[in-house]
């Protein structure tokens, strides 16, 4: 029989933890049984919120702020996650993201500049980081949130869909580098979800998609699980789309 | 932080390399990586090791030049000076 590694003792990592898709995932991953580090940019309140919930559930929770476009946030937040939990972080979610829509010709440097900072290399910065310590442990459990965009063009979304296609590259490059090491990386695609972030979105949107709704943080937080759990080893550099059939 | 000697960091290397699969007897100055068995990720860990231990940091076109347990060595100790 093949040697399927259990998960050895370690925390998760949720980036962009406060609210929304992060917020679902980050209590998702506590539910599993990972004492979960809950990352914010600006909204301290709402992280802190997150941790409640988990820790009424019997979970066990810290919020960390750090900008994950800063150089120095990889290094800050992997040295709070060990010293508060005592174990390394085992499971990365590079959840965090901005967007800053525009027509293509209208895009500035800036619009361009800080989506690619925040969403792809601060994602990059966080899974270099983390692999120091899951290939000592062999084992790892890298999820990349992605989105449609990446896969399908969305009009006035270049930045973010170069962004977003970005982190699947990355996502497939990382797994068949360190997938010897027992180390797993994969994305999710999430389509239209409910929260802040596409509130004010056309409500004929949802003519576009076959399920004829919006899907719910949770239901991509229940992709983020499986893909971080011992049972998805071997599912590595894949995209899963959680979309209600969009890119389909 | 007083001087490492050639003597730790060798033990060091070996302990390492060890752990990635070749028996220690293997394990000389002489011996390549290739014939050890030793891939590109398994120096990348070694020199997060060699890091954290020693801070020496290694970059990727240090390692591509090395070949040999002893070249290796060799090279952590005079950047560790």
């Amino acid at each position: 029989m093949p040697e399927v590694k259990a998960r050895p003792e370690g925390c998760a990592l949720v980036t962009g933890g406060s609210r929304g898709i992060g917020a679902a995932i980050a209590k998702s991953l506590a539910r599993d049984g990972w004492p979960v580090v809950v990352n914010y940019r600006s909204d301290g309140e709402g992280a802190a919120g997150v941790v409640a919930a988990i820790e009424q559930e019997g979970g066990r929770a810290v919020s960390l702020a750090a900008d994950v476009a800063g150089a120095a946030a990889a290094d800050e937040l992997f040295a709070g996650a060990e010293s508060h939990f005592g174990v390394p972080v085992l499971a990365l979610v590079n959840n965090a993201g901005i967007s800053a829509d525009n027509l293509f010709s209208m895009i500035s440097d800036d619009e361009w500049q800080s989506v690619l900072d925040t969403n792809l290399t601060g994602a990059f910065r966080l899974t270099r980081r983390a692999l120091k310590a899951m290939m000592r442990a062999r084992f790892g459990r890298i999820v990349n949130i992605s989105s449609v965009v990446g896969l399908r063009a969305n009009p006035g979304q270049a930045n973010y869909a170069a962004a977003k296609a970005g982190l699947i590259a990355m996502t497939k490059n990382v797994a068949v580098e360190v997938a010897r090491r027992g180390i797993t990386a994969n994305a999710v695609a999430p389509g239209w979800i409910d929260t802040d972030m596409t509130a004010g979105l056309e409500s004929g949107l949802s003519e576009a998609i076959p399920a004829r709704r919006a899907g719910t943080p949770e239901e991509v937080a229940a992709c983020v699980s499986f893909l971080a759990s011992d049972g998805a080893g071997y599912v590595n550099g894949a995209v899963l789309t959680v979309d209600g059939g969009l890119a389909a | 932080m007083s001087a490492i000697t050639t003597e730790q960091v060798e033990s060091r290397v070996i302990e390492t390399l060890a752990s990635f699969g070749p028996d220690v007897s293997q394990i000389t100055r002489e011996a390549t990586f290739e014939e050890l068995d030793i891939d590109s990720l398994d120096l990348v860990e070694l020199a997060q090791v060699v890091e954290d231990d020693y801070g020496v940091i290694l970059k990727g076109e240090d390692m591509k030049e090395l070949k040999t347990v002893g070249q290796a060595i060799d090279l952590i100790v005079s950047r560790a000076e």
